[in-house]
C-alpha cells in the first residue's frame, strides 16, 4: 500500500507548529509531539499500515477543534481525525506531516430529550455510552456496529457505520439528525434540524460516510427510539448455502421485518465451536434470525418464521426459550471473528450484495478460493446482504498477504459484478481506495472529489483517503506545493 | 423539451444556453419554481428492476408514482416512505422534493429511502452513486445530497429505492377533545413508548391520530397497551385501517391561500400552535406543522425551527446561516458550474 510522500516544508515546521498548537488549547498537555506517544496513534485496526503523525493533538471542546483547524489551515498541515482509531479501513491512519486530532476528551451528554426523542453529545463519546446514556429512560441508539463498546461516534457518523440490527432500524445515516462541524478553515457550522432537515441541500447527509475528509464533526445530534419490551432469535440450520439463502429471501419476502438475520458458514461454525463451544449444529450454514416485540407479539413472528423454514427443510429450528439460551445462540456469531483469529491470520472483506445473488457469490466465492488455495469463512448480516468473507492465510509465509490481498479484490469486484458494492460498513480509507475504480466511472469520482473541493479547497482533510491516489493526485498536491 | 433517452437528456443539457428547470409531472413546484425553459422527464419511464426479496427497486424518474405504487401492491409491497400522491406525480418529482409523508416518524424520510441515483449533471454528464443495497459507504453519499435538491444539482434519471411489506393489518386510534398541549402529550406518549406506531399527527378538525400496524395479534395487543397508556384523559376509539393518514398527508394539495409548512421540535410545537390560524395539520408527532396563514405571517419561531411557504409567495424562515449558503452555492456550482439549473422539483 502506497501513500503520498509527505511534506518535508511541514515537517521540518513541526516545533513552530506545536507550539502554536499548544497556544491554543487550555491544557498545554493536549498536544503530543514526543514520538514514543505519538507512535500510540500510528495505525487504527487495520494494523498492517502505519505511520507515526506529526503531532497528535487532544482538544476539549468544539472550539478547541476550530482554533486547531485554523493553525493547521494557516500552515498547510494536513489534519486526520480521529475517535476511537477502530476503522477498519486505515481511515485514520496518519501520514508522517499530518495532525492527528483525537476527540477522545470530547465524551459529554449535552442535552437528552425524551420528548423529542433525541440525544446530543460530543463525538468522542462511544457508541454504547450514548445508549447507556438513555438506557435507564427506557431508550437505546439504533446502530451497533460490533465495535460499539470502543468505536467513536464521530467514528460511526464518518464512516456511516451499520450494524447487526441495521436491517430494521438502518445505519447511522438514518439516525442522525443533526451535527456540529467545522470546517478545515476553522468555520462552525451547525448542520440538519428538526427531524434531520437543514436549510437548502442535505449537507449532513453528505458529511454522513465522507470519511473525516469534509469537516470535523464535534457534537451529534442522535435520533433514539424506545426499547422494544423483548428480543428474541432462532437459530435456523441447513444442508446447504443455496437453502440458506432461499430461506433468507422467504423470510423477507413473506412481510415479517426481523431486526437481524446473520449467517454463518461451516468453516466458520467449526472455529467457533472450538473457541466458544456455543453448542452449534453440524451443518453447512446456519441462520440467526432474531426478532423483536412483546412476548405475544414475538410468539407470533416466530410461529410464522417457523412455517416458512420448515419448508426448507432445516436440519434444525432451535427458538430461544430463555435469556440464557438466548445469549448461547448468540455467542458463537458474537465470538466468530475472534474464533477465526485463533485458527488463523485473517482478512475481513466487507462487500455487499443484492440478496437475490447470494447462492450465486457463495459459489464464486467458493471457486476463487480453492483457485487462489486460501480458504475463506463466511460470516455476516444476511438480512441486507453485507457480507463478511474472512481470507485466511499466513502472516509469516512468503507471499501469502499479496495472494489474500488479490483474492480479496477479486471478491469485492464479484460483488460490484453482481450489483453490489465495495464496502457495506467499514469504508474505503486506504483499503478499498485504489478499488474504486471498478465501482465508479471518472465522471463518478469527479463529481465526489468536486464535492470536497467546496469543503476544504485544499484537500488538507484526510486528503490521501477514499480517492485512488493518481485521481487525487492534482488536488492534494496544492496544499503542499503553494506551502512550499 | 421532453428527451426520450439519458443519452439525449445529456446532450439537451450540454447545448443548454439559457436557464432551465427539470420537471416531471410539474406537481411539487414552489412558489417561483418551474421558471426557464422547462425540461420534461415524463419520457424517460420504466422500472428497470424489482426484487420483492431484496425490499428494492429501481425506477426511471419520469415514470409516475402510481405507476410504480401499483407494481409494488401486486406483489404486497409499498414505498418504505410514504409520498403524497398527486395526479401526475412522478417518482423524480418525489425524490426531487423528498416527499415524505408520516411514516417518517418510523420509517425515515424518502432520503432514507433512497439507495442510489443516475443523474446528469449541470454539465450535462451522466453520474452514479450509491447503489441498489441496502447497505453502501463506497465515496461520499450524493444521493442524500441530491435527494430534496429540486433539481438544482442534475436531472436524476433512475432512483433505487426501498420498499416494505404491506402490514396484514392497519388501525387508527382517534383521540378527541385534547388542547393543544394535550395533543402533543398523546402523541409523545405513542412515540416514547413500545407501542411501534406508525404515524402520529391531528387533523384540521382536531382529531389526534395514530396509528398501528403490523400482524393481527400484535395490532391488537399494541392499541389495547396504548389505551391503556393515554389515559382517560381523551375520548379514544379504534378504526379499522388508516384512511385518515390519507387525509392527513394530502392536506393542503387543494386551495388558493398561503401554506406554511413549519418544521420543528414535538417539544416546541405548542407556543407556536397557540399563535396559528385554522385551518392546520400536525404531523410527524408534533415536528411537522402546515398551516393555511397569510403570506405576511412572521410567526416567532423557535431556535432551530424553519418555514417554508409552500403556495403563495417564495418566503423561507429563517435566513440561511452565511457559512452554510456558501457551501450550498458551492455545491450547485461545483455541479451546475454555468448556473443554468434552476428549481423544477417536480
Ligand atoms: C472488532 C471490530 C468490529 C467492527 N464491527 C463493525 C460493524 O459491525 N459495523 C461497522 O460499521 N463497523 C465496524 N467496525 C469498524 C469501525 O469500528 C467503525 O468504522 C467505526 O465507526 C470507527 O469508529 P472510530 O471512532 O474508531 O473511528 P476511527 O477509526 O478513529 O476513524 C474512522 C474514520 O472516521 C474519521 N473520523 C473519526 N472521528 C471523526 C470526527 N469526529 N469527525 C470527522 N471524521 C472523523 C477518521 O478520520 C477516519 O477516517 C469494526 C471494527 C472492529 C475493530
Amino acid at each position: 500500500m502506497e501513500m503520498p510522500a509527505p511534506d518535508m516544508s511541514v515537517i521540518s515546521r513541526r516545533d513552530q507548529i506545536a507550539a502554536r498548537l499548544t497556544d491554543a488549547l487550555a491544557d498545554p498537555a493536549a498536544v503530543i509531539t514526543d514520538p514514543a506517544e505519538t507512535r500510540a496513534y500510528e495505525c487504527d485496526a487495520l494494523s498492517a499500515y502505519r505511520c507515526p503523525p506529526l503531532a497528535v493533538v487532544l482538544p476539549s471542546t468544539t472550539a478547541e477543534v476550530a482554533a486547531v483547524l485554523r493553525i493547521c489551515h494557516d500552515e498547510r498541515v494536513p489534519v486526520v481525525p480521529r475517535g476511537a482509531g477502530t476503522s477498519l479501513a486505515g481511515g485514520s491512519m496518519p501520514t508522517a506531516d499530518a495532525v492527528v486530532i483525537g476527540l477522545a476528551r470530547m465524551t459529554d451528554v449535552l442535552e437528552i430529550n425524551p420528548q423529542d426523542r433525541l440525544i446530543r453529545v460530543q463525538t468522542g463519546r462511544t457508541n454504547l455510552a450514548v445508549t447507556g446514556a438513555v438506557a435507564g429512560q427506557g431508550f437505546f441508539y439504533a446502530p451497533d456496529p460490533s465495535s460499539q463498546l470502543a468505536c467513536a461516534i464521530g467514528g460511526n457518523i464518518a464512516m456511516n457505520s451499520g450494524g447487526a440490527h441495521c436491517l430494521k432500524y438502518g445505519v447511522t445515516t438514518n439516525n442522525l439528525l443533526g451535527a456540529t462541524v467545522v470546517l478545515m478553515d476553522g468555520a462552525v457550522v451547525e448542520l440538519g434540524g428538526p427531524m434531520g432537515e437543514g436549510a437548502g441541500l442535505d449537507l449532513l447527509g453528505v458529511i454522513c460516510g465522507s470519511e473525516g475528509q469534509l469537516g470535523i464533526v464535534t457534537e451529534a445530534t442522535l435520533r433514539i427510539l424506545p426499547t422494544p419490551e423483548g428480543a428474541r432469535p432462532v437459530l435456523i440450520a441447513f444442508d446447504s448455502a443455496e437453502t440458506a439463502g432461499a430461506c433468507v429471501a422467504a423470510i423477507i419476502r413473506s412481510g415479517i421485518l426481523p431486526v437481524a438475520i446473520e449467517y454463518m458458514d461451516r468453516p466458520c461454525i467449526a472455529a467457533t465451536e472450538d473457541f466458544c463451544g456455543a453448542g452449534y449444529p453440524d451443518c453447512e450454514a446456519l441462520l440467526i434470525v432474531e426478532v423483536e416485540g412483546s412476548a405475544p407479539e414475538i410468539d407470533e413472528q416466530l410461529r410464522l418464521i417457523r412455517d416458512i423454514a420448515q419448508g426448507f427443510a432445516p436440519l434444525e429450528f432451535r427458538e430461544s426459550g430463555s435469556e440464557d439460551e438466548s445469549r448461547r445462540i448468540w455467542l458463537g456469531r458474537k465470538s466468530a471473528f475472534g474464533a477465526m483469529g485463533v485458527i488463523s491470520d485473517y482478512m475481513c472483506l466487507d462487500g455487499t450484495i443484492p440478496v437475490s445473488q447470494l447462492p450465486h457469490v457463495l459459489n464464486r466465492i467458493g471457486e476463487l478460493s480453492a483457485k487462489a488455495g486460501l480458504r475463506v469463512a463466511n460470516v455476516f448480516h444476511a438480512g441486507d446482504g453485507n457480507m463478511h468473507p474472512l481470507i485466511l492465510y499466513d502472516a509469516n509465509a512468503p507471499g501469502d498477504l499479496e495472494r489474500c490481498e488479490d483474492l480479496g479484490a477479486d471478491i469485492l469486484r464479484l460483488c460490484v459484478e453482481v450489483g453490489g458494492c465495495l464496502t457495506g460498513e467499514h469504508g474505503v480509507g486506504v483499503e478499498k481506495r485504489e478499488l474504486m475504480t471498478a465501482q465508479y466511472t471518472p465522471a463518478d469520482l469527479e463529481a465526489q472529489m468536486r464535492v470536497k473541493d467546496v469543503f476544504d479547497p485544499q484537500w488538507l482533510l484526510n486528503p490521501a483517503k477514499v480517492f485512488p491516489l493518481t485521481v487525487s493526485a492534482a488536488r492534494r498536491g496544492q496544499g503542499g506545493q503553494d506551502a512550499a | 423539451m421532453r428527451p426520450e433517452t439519458e443519452k439525449e437528456l445529456a446532450a439537451l443539457i450540454r447545448a443548454a444556453t439559457s436557464p432551465v428547470s427539470i420537471t416531471g409531472g410539474a406537481t411539487r413546484l414552489r412558489p417561483g419554481e418551474g421558471q426557464g425553459n422547462r425540461i420534461d422527464l415524463r419520457a424517460l419511464t420504466g422500472i428497470t428492476l424489482y426484487e420483492p426479496e431484496a425490499l428494492t427497486v429501481v425506477v426511471r424518474a419520469g415514470t409516475p408514482l402510481a405507476e410504480v405504487q401499483a407494481a409494488l401492491a401486486a406483489e404486497n409491497q409499498m414505498l418504505a416512505f410514504e409520498p403524497d400522491p398527486r395526479d401526475g406525480s412522478t417518482i423524480g418529482g418525489v425524490v426531487a422534493a423528498n416527499a415524505s409523508g408520516p411514516r417518517r416518524v418510523s420509517a425515515g424520510a424518502c432520503r432514507d429511502a433512497m439507495l442510489g441515483i443516475r443523474m446528469v449533471t449541470g454539465e450535462g454528464e451522466i453520474i452514479r452513486n450509491g447503489g441498489r443495497v441496502m447497505k453502501n459507504v463506497t465515496g461520499y453519499d450524493l444521493v442524500k445530497l441530491s435527494a430534496g435538491a429540486r433539481g438544482t444539482l442534475g436531472a436524476i434519471t433512475e432512483v433505487a429505492l426501498k420498499t416494505a411489506p404491506v402490514p396484514p393489518v392497519r388501525a387508527t386510534l382517534r383521540l378527541t377533545g385534547l388542547d393543544d398541549a394535550g395533543a402533543i402529550a398523546a402523541m409523545t406518549t405513542a412515540l416514547t413508548g413500545p407501542f411501534d406506531v406508525t404515524g402520529a399527527g391531528r387533523l384540521t378538525n382536531g382529531t389526534v391520530i395514530l396509528r398501528l400496524e403490523g400482524l393481527a395479534g400484535s395490532v391488537e395487543y399494541r392499541a389495547g397497551r396504548l389505551r391503556e397508556a393515554l389515559g382517560p384523559q381523551a375520548a379514544i376509539e379504534t378504526v379499522e385501517g388508516d384512511a385518515d393518514f390519507a387525509t392527513l398527508r394530502d392536506y393542503g394539495q387543494t386551495g388558493e391561500a398561503a401554506l406554511w409548512r413549519i418544521v420543528l421540535r414535538p417539544s416546541q410545537a405548542e407556543p407556536l400552535l397557540a399563535q396559528l390560524p385554522d385551518p392546520h395539520i400536525v404531523d410527524w408527532g408534533g415536528a411537522l406543522i402546515r398551516a393555511e396563514a397569510p403570506q405576511d405571517w412572521r410567526p416567532d419561531l423557535p431556535q432551530g425551527a424553519r418555514a417554508d411557504c409552500e403556495r403563495g409567495a417564495a418566503m423561507s424562515l429563517p435566513e440561511t446561516d452565511p457559512v452554510i449558503a456558501r457551501l450550498n452555492a458551492g455545491i450547485r456550482a461545483s455541479f451546475d458550474p454555468r448556473g443554468l439549473l434552476l428549481e423544477g422539483a417536480a
